[in-house]
């Protein structure tokens, strides 16, 4: 018996999947839960796509399984967090909606018929409507020796300490800058952690920067208040490096830090730079549009105050529509199945408006500190970044080659795909993407939205012929 | 580099080699709890990675899984007993076909 055969044997207790839906919403973290539970107030037959076990998404991950043990319950910085994740994954659960976890979506057809792979096995099933939320990704922190066994990003060591209880010890440096690098600082040190330091490369002047969005950043307090005391409380028992280069070292695995050429041993170093939406499944989708978004230094698909993308039936809601945080992902995803609703006969127009008004308010609210943060977290520039510096981890293609392909006269990513393989590899630019963007845009002396992101094609994830024989079963 | 808070409660197999495990967590947090951190071996250029991202998106967390390659660790649950090893390079089309 294969391992896959073992999952479909699991699987096999799950609730059977019908040939149409009436919603299919992808990924179950805060926008999905609230899309899916909304969704189904309203009568709707909804199919939930999570790629986790459970639901949570990245933020509130593993959050069910955490409440059980009573870790939730415990007065912690990420109190209110998982609180808010308890609250959505208890109503979601009760929703009604037949969730399907550790499933992966690969295709979305034209006339919304969407495939996925689950238990090794590939599925698919035709929606009136498609809500995506697919989340954030972290933006990559490219720095020459960091595809070394033992370097790994902030949030990778968050989901550790989330899943599976693993909390830093020995050598361990976290790097870069944000919110979540602070965050994760307070929750490993809750739980007994020990960090070496902080190395922040965050752009002095922050606060400089950030003062012209306070009063507005001030609609919700709690945002800057949190971040202030994270930083006091790390700062108390972690020392912070403020420094400009950072570059890792060691002979097949981690070994040493380089901070602003001064050596220190390490055995784990942990990345972070903000982070971007997941628009990995939106692009590849044909005729939907993307915008770049010259502050936060992303692409986003377009999108109509109720969610709608270009393509009429496909919506987009949470951070995968632009980076807003978990509560405003959640009522995005309220948002935009109000709209489904409506859409799809439920309700009608005045009734979603009624509903959807107070659900924008408060929004608004929880999206006012992001010009703050914004400014103060500008994402690193890529023009700094050495020659040296492996980009694309997977066809390990440096910055000095994409800067070559460039000079060539590769105007954009796709071109420069073809000419140095930078994004062609398993992950399909899902990592380098930001970084190769960045790095043209910057050797070109362009903004951004000049420069063409990688073109995606479904299957967005890898397919084996195996799970694809399924269909025709 | 990391340390367990909860107990383990089962063991894998990775390499030939027992290691302690939790069932439920995913593959990957399994061996670094043990202290593994090189999963794989580059189809470019041979050189070691371990998982970057843990959430699917990054593909550095390559193994091979019983006989399935190419599995990404951070997305592969524990179950007591499970086999694991490296992934050397490119996926191997013949072993697999047997």
């Amino acid at each position: 018996m294969s391992v896959a055969d073992e999952w479909t044997a699991e699987g096999a207790a799950k609730p059977p999947v019908a040939e149409t839906t009436d919603v299919l919403v992808l990924g179950a973290g805060p926008a999905g839960m609230a899309a899916a539970t909304e969704a189904r107030a309203h009568g709707m037959r909804v199919l939930v796509l999570d790629e986790n076990g459970a639901p949570g998404g990245q933020v509130h991950r593993a959050v069910e399984a955490r409440l059980a043990k009573g870790a939730v319950e415990k007065r912690d910085a990420k109190d209110d967090q998982d609180k808010d994740g308890a609250k959505l994954a208890a109503a979601f659960r009760a929703s009604g909606a037949n969730y399907r976890p550790n499933a992966t979506l690969w295709a979305v057809e034209p006339e919304g018929k969407v495939f996925w792979s689950e238990g090794g096995a590939a599925r698919s099933i035709q929606a009136e409507r498609l809500i995506l939320c697919a989340g954030a990704t972290e933006r990559p922190l490219p720095i020459p020796g960091w595809t070394l066994p033992g370097v790994m990003s902030v949030g990778a060591a968050q989901i550790a300490l989330k899943t599976g209880g693993l909390v830093p010890e020995g050598a361990v440096w976290l790097a870069g800058q944000g919110p979540l690098l602070w965050l994760y600082a307070v929750q490993a040190l809750a739980k007994g952690g020990k960090i070496a330091g902080i190395i922040d490369l965050s752009p002095p002047g922050g606060l400089q920067r950030a003062r012209p969005h306070l009063l507005r950043a001030l609609k919700a307090p709690e945002y800057l208040w949190r971040g202030l005391v994270w930083q006091r409380q790390v700062k108390r028992t972690v020392r912070v490096i403020p420094a400009r280069e950072l570059r890792a070292e060691g002979e097949g695995r981690l070994a040493r830090i380089l901070v602003d050429g001064v050596a220190h041993p390490a055995d784990l170093l942990l990345l972070h730079d903000g982070v971007v939406p997941n628009t990995q499944v939106t692009r590849a989708i044909a005729g939907l549009t993307h915008g770049w978004d010259p502050v936060q230094r992303c692409w986003r698909p377009g999108l109509d105050l109720w969610g709608n993308t270009a393509v009429p039936g496909v919506m987009v809601a949470g951070d995968s529509a632009g980076i807003g945080g978990a509560r405003a992902a959640a009522l995005s995803g309220r948002i935009a199945a109000l709209e489904a609703a409506r859409a799809l006969g439920r309700i009608t127009t005045d009734e979603r408006d009624g509903r959807a008004g107070p659900l924008r308010l408060l929004r608004d609210r929880q999206l006012a500190p992001r010009l703050f943060l914004d400014a103060m977290f500008p994402p690193l520039p890529e023009a700094a970044i050495p020659d040296e510096t492996i980009l694309c981890r997977c066809e390990e293609v440096t910055a000095g080659r994409v800067r070559q392909a460039v000079a060539l006269g590769c105007l954009g990513a796709n071109q420069t795909k073809a000419f140095t393989r930078a994004g062609m590899g398993p992950c399909q630019g899902r990592i380098c993407g930001p970084s190769v963007h960045g790095v043209i845009a910057a050797a070109r002396g362009v903004e951004g939205g000049e420069v063409d992101p990688f073109r995606t094609r479904f299957p967005t994830k890898p397919l084996t012929l195996g799970e694809l024989a399924a269909l025709a079963g | 580099m990391f340390r367990r808070t909860d107990p383990p409660d089962c063991t894998i197999v990775w390499e030939g080699r027992e290691l302690p495990a939790r069932a439920g967590e995913s593959l990957a947090v399994a061996l670094l709890a043990a202290g593994i951190t090189t999963f794989r071996e580059t189809p470019v250029t041979g050189a070691a990675r371990g998982p970057l991202c843990l959430m699917g998106a990054c593909f550095d967390c390559l193994v091979q899984v019983e006989e399935a390659q190419n599995m990404q660790a951070c997305l592969v649950p524990v179950t007591p007993g499970l086999r694991a090893q490296m992934q050397h390079g490119a996926r191997g089309f013949v072993e697999d076909a047997a």
